[in-house]
């Protein structure tokens, strides 16, 4: 429980409510940027450095831009007449809270059963290429036809609709 | 409070704030900001069971972590188009007016 | 006394933090070489602005700037001035966190890269197990700075420049990455002092370095024209195109921060450039067997201001592409390339030491990029202009 996680918890949770908070929409975009940097600097903090890294490069670099993007296509800058909450933001913020009062107290009950320190894994990125293609080849191999199926059907949805609309 | 509880609590502040976000804003694509704040709670939690696990040179937890932010970035992808396209039809993002199944 | 030259920063290193007890050793050893680069790769970036402007205005048949000292070699240092001291306006709608926000972005995501960087034998920040990795996350930053610049402005021309050169960085960024895959595979590991130690050897009188083999050459061009597009140089600098766009995303910046714009894209252009030289290059070590008397940083430094002065040259050479000719480029020609590249390379691995190989990868990309040249870069499509408009 270093100072390091505290400043990296604070700035996460943070990014988060200000994500589900701010009425300007690509503020929004940015500050869940700042949560997911947070997120990879905590990554870094549990030794996953490959994670972490990853990260950065996937949600920062990709995601992040792809939300705003998609932001700037939908005209979603402009703030909406009636406000930015939904007609039942009540019973989702009741939802929510009892999720995490659920989540929290497990936590917090079983924090005598977690344990307290455990040496630092010496997990090098030849480990994970390694693992990678002996242990967990089908899902690496799933995942790229997940993803070019992903990009193709994008692609197919996003082309489609500029055919149609001429 | 042990260094695990720590991570976990923050996981799941982090996923109730994507769910809270997820159910009550109007706009479609700050409801798909919320999901992908749940899957990186989700992510951190699994980060950190493998971290402090019996077995971290297993690297399950990393493996996982590391195919769930793949899968999520797709996801993403495929939604946002999806919120696009739709924007194109119904010239709004606003999901308080989509209650109808028809066009 | 050879040793000592090359090793001379880390050996100052070592003294200085000497003066200091135990504990505040390392923390003080890593702050010196932070503060180390921080002041040298702005002088340097002083020392390129002036190579640029002399080069460039004598491609084009002028003189460059010669007022400000003899042959205008102070005019660095007025440039700075003018920056330093000139007003700064922030437009009354433009979102001032935001405004704020990006270049300070910029500079630090620019300035991360550096410290996985070897810049001698011994002389590298923070040697990571996942190196490039980490390089190439913080290149991703990058361009989410440059859409809050333009976003930020409120002004249409902004936006579209920052829009433009999004799209054009992140069509770029595939094959940059992809031509470093191909290096990784024949290394076994990210990191960037591995990379260079596997390319400090010699055969004879000649380096093993990367560009000298069929697929180091095809990655190190790919790898040229990628650095080119992702720090929007000519010719790929339509979002800047100062006859299209007034300034593109920074066109509503001036003074310091418009400074920190200016800084920010020549430094990625060394940091990148440093990069190229570690994977293809060889980092630091001596192109013959009989130049390693030479201290290891030197010919780093020289790789690069070699890199900066191919950029130079190519900017005013080459007239501009169109938005739309160069993100065909991008994913039509030279990521396809790429990923024969890839295949090359594991075909020079497993084909062993001899003369088969070299034939062979050779004989596959000169047919392929001859081929895809014939095929995708076909100019038939000269008649009316067909319009796409935005909604």
């Amino acid at each position: 429980m270093t100072v390091v996680f505290y400043i990296l918890a604070a700035m996460t949770v943070a990014g988060g409510m200000a994500a589900m908070l701010l009425k300007n929409t690509v503020h929004c975009a940015l500050a869940v940027t700042v949560a997911f940097a947070g997120l990879a600097f905590l990554f870094l903090d549990l030794d996953a450095q490959f994670a972490g890294f990853a990260q950065i490069l996937v949600y920062v670099g990709a995601v992040a831009i792809l939300v705003v993007f998609a932001i700037l296509l939908t005209r979603g800058s402009e703030t909406p007449k009636d406000g930015v909450a939904s007609k039942h933001w009540l019973a989702g913020l009741v939802i929510a809270a009892g999720v995490f009062a659920v989540m929290g107290w497990a936590i917090l009950q079983s924090a005598a059963v977690l344990p307290h320190e455990m040496p630092v894994p010496a997990v090098t990125v030849l480990d994970i290429g390694n693992a990678l293609v002996t242990r967990y080849v089908l899902p690496l191999e799933i995942v790229a036809l997940l993803l070019t199926a992903a990009m193709l059907g994008a692609v197919i949805v996003a082309l489609h609709e500029k055919e149609a609309a001429q | 409070m042990t260094p695990l509880a720590g991570f976990l609590l923050v996981a799941a502040l982090l996923f109730s704030i994507g769910l809270a976000g997820a159910l009550t804003r109007r706009n479609a694509i700050l409801v798909l900001i919320g999901i992908e704040l749940m899957l990186n709670a989700a992510n951190l939690n699994l980060i950190a069971f493998w971290r402090y696990g019996p077995h971290p040179e297993a690297l399950t937890g990393m493996m996982f972590a590391i195919f769930s932010i793949a899968v999520a970035a797709a996801e993403a992808a495929v939604g946002l188009g999806l919120v696009i396209s739709i924007y194109r039809h119904a010239h709004t993002t606003d999901l308080d007016m989509m209650n109808r199944m028809k066009g | 006394m050879i040793e000592k030259m090359d090793q001379i920063f880390v050996l100052l290193l070592h003294w200085l933090t000497g003066f200091l007890p135990a504990w505040l050793q390392a923390i003080a050893g890593v702050v010196i070489c932070v503060a180390v680069i921080v002041c040298l790769y702005p002088a340097l970036f002083a020392l390129a602005v002036l190579l640029e402007r002399k080069g460039l205005g004598r491609m084009q048949n002028r003189y460059g700037p010669n007022r400000v000292g003899p042959y205008g070699i102070l005019q660095p240092i007025a440039d700075g001035v003018k920056s330093l001291t000139k007003e700064d306006i922030v437009p009354l709608s433009a979102d001032a966190v935001v405004h704020f926000l990006a270049p300070v972005v910029l500079v630090v995501a620019v300035f991360m890269g550096f410290a996985v960087v070897p810049m001698g034998r011994n002389m590298v920040l923070v040697d990571m197990d996942a190196g490039l990795l980490f390089y190439f996350a913080m290149s991703a930053t990058t361009e989410l700075s440059v859409f809050m610049a333009g976003w930020s402005s409120r002004n249409k021309y902004s936006l579209l420049g920052a829009m433009r050169a999004v799209a054009q960085m992140i069509s770029y960024e595939v094959p940059l990455l992809m031509s470093s895959v191909a290096v990784v595979m024949i290394t076994g590991s990210l990191s960037l002092t591995k990379i260079v130690d596997a390319q400090n050897s010699y055969t004879g009188i000649f380096p093993h370095w990367y560009i000298f083999t069929p697929w180091g050459f095809a990655g190190f061009v790919m790898y040229a024209i990628a650095t080119t597009a992702e720090t929007n140089r000519s010719p790929f600098d339509l979002p800047e195109g100062e006859s299209e766009l007034v300034a593109g995303y920074h066109t509503e910046y001036s003074g310091f921060k418009f400074a920190l714009f200016f800084l920010g894209e020549y430094v990625a252009m060394f940091s990148i450039s440093g990069l190229g030289t570690t994977l293809f290059l060889g980092g630091w070590s001596a192109p013959f067997s009989f130049l390693t008397w030479v201290p290891s940083w030197i010919w780093f430094f020289s790789k690069i201001m070699l890199s900066i002065c191919v950029f130079i040259w190519v900017r005013g050479t080459l007239p501009r592409l169109r938005q739309d000719q160069l993100m065909n480029f991008a994913w039509k020609f030279v990521l396809p390339l790429t990923l024969l590249n890839l295949f090359v390379a594991a075909l020079w691995r497993f084909l062993g030491e001899g003369w088969e190989r070299w034939v062979f990868c050779s004989a596959i990309l000169a047919v392929v990029y001859v081929a895809m040249g014939l095929v995708e870069m076909r100019r038939d499509h000269f008649g009316p202009r067909k319009y796409r408009y935005a909604e």
